[in-house]
């Protein structure tokens, strides 16, 4: 979708402030909240595609007002509602429906370490015949889905060459919305800055993206 | 945005984290325990230092650096590191003719097992909207400022690809060992918005 959240290339959003020395959490409610969404995540509870759509449902003046792990904890309630895992009423009380079962963790103390250094890669062991070869010219495709996407504005129509094929990935637009790993290439593609944003950039720079082969065409 | 913006009061929105972890634990969705490990391998067991490590290394043994550059993945795994939001990494290496710097403009990925948790302006609307489209005014506001002939290259990392910057080494680092240099590597160096310097 062509939310707030793709902010490449936008003017206006102030200077970089920078603390330092800063602590990993700010307040411990940051970091129940980022360990809550972590291990419903880990747990198998959260797709980590829908968790970044749902983050980008958020209405625009309250994704740039919110501090990150305040999204994050808006997320995480309206997660655990969209995924049945908690109903609104029980939300609404804070308590359990009566005689509603109890669950088991999918995510207990002594996995921990062993979720975390295994991961979940979004890599898929299959082998499809890539379309495009390092070298190539691309053009990213100008497409504007309402859903989740990864492909940023910035790219759109602009064209670019193939650096490396980094394998096969699933696919975060059909994920994003449980329809499918859509298990496809994805590509690093350089892209000029002056093809991004105009002639007066310097011929020297340029941004790397790492695009899904749906994301692309001939050039 | 500073961290302290907020829509709802910091004072809410303890009471509402505590309301919403006591009802998933209550529904048996989660371990109190298993959030209190993660937290605590976040605040203090995966960060920069990991990083600063593989840094190290590299400066250290050519042989490890090659492996690093053409599969960074199994080679952070030699030293331990690896695992989530870290799965499938690439390093990119600073030079005298190219400078890296790496930012996520669609929300704030970051790779976990040798930096930690992003700082908040990694996540922040200024760093994810400039970074792409002003790269060099971004690196002169974090005091870099790089010469018309220096190469930069954005890596915005937008899929499931994570991103290391390998920084030059140091002129003047040469009676250092290992562990002396990963003292003095930064996480900000490892993103690409500062050079490694000597105390």
């Amino acid at each position: 979708m062509n939310g707030i959240h793709d902010m490449g290339g936008m003017h206006g959003m102030g200077p970089i402030e920078y603390e330092k020395d800063e602590p990993v959490f700010h307040h411990d409610w940051e970091a129940r909240t980022y360990a809550l969404s972590l291990a419903l995540r880990l747990g198998g509870q959260f797709n980590l595609d829908a968790a970044r759509n749902a983050i980008e449902q958020l209405p625009p003046a309250d994704y740039l007002r919110m501090s990150y792990y305040e999204k994050w904890f808006i997320r995480l309630m309206n997660y655990a509602i969209l995924n049945g895992a908690v109903t609104a009423a029980e939300m609404e009380t804070g308590k359990p429906a009566p005689g509603s079962a109890r669950a088991i963790p999918g995510l207990v103390a002594d996995m921990v370490q062993g979720m975390i250094a295994g991961g979940a890669s979004a890599r898929r062991n299959v082998r499809i015949q890539p379309a495009f070869v390092a070298g190539q010219h691309v053009r990213a495709r100008n497409m504007n889905p309402a859903g989740h996407t990864r492909l940023p504005r910035y790219a759109r129509g602009k064209s670019g060459a193939i650096i490396r094929d980094h394998g096969v990935f699933v696919f975060p637009d059909t994920r994003a919305h449980f329809q499918g790993d859509k298990p496809q290439h994805v590509y690093s593609v350089r892209f000029d800055a002056r093809e991004l944003w105009g002639g007066d950039r310097n011929p020297r720079d340029a941004v790397y993206l790492d695009l899904w082969e749906d994301y692309l065409e001939p050039a | 945005m500073p961290h302290d913006d907020h829509e709802i009061p910091p004072t809410d929105l303890t009471l509402r984290v505590k309301a919403l972890e006591s009802l998933l634990v209550e529904k048996g969705l989660v371990d109190p325990a298993a959030l209190d490990v993660l937290i605590d391998t976040y605040e203090h067991k995966i960060g920069p230092r990991n990083g600063a490590r593989v840094v190290a290394r590299a400066w250290v043994d050519a042989a490890y650096k090659e492996r690093l550059l053409r599969d960074a993945t199994a080679a952070i795994a030699e030293l331990g590191y690896g695992g989530s939001q870290g799965e499938d990494m690439v390093v990119v290496e600073n030079t005298p003719e190219i400078h890296n710097l790496v930012v996520c403009t669609l929300c704030s990925c970051y790779p976990w097992p040798v930096l930690g948790l992003p700082p908040v302006w990694y996540k922040s609307a200024p760093y994810r909207s400039r970074a792409v489209i002003d790269p060099r005014v971004v690196l002169r506001e974090f005091g870099l400022e790089l010469a018309n002939d220096v190469e930069v290259r954005v890596w915005d990392s937008t899929a499931e690809v994570r991103y290391l910057v390998l920084p030059e080494r140091p002129a003047g680092s040469e009676r250092l060992n290992e562990e002396q240099l990963a003292a003095v590597i930064t996480r900000d160096s490892m993103i690409g918005v500062a050079k490694v310097k000597l105390p």
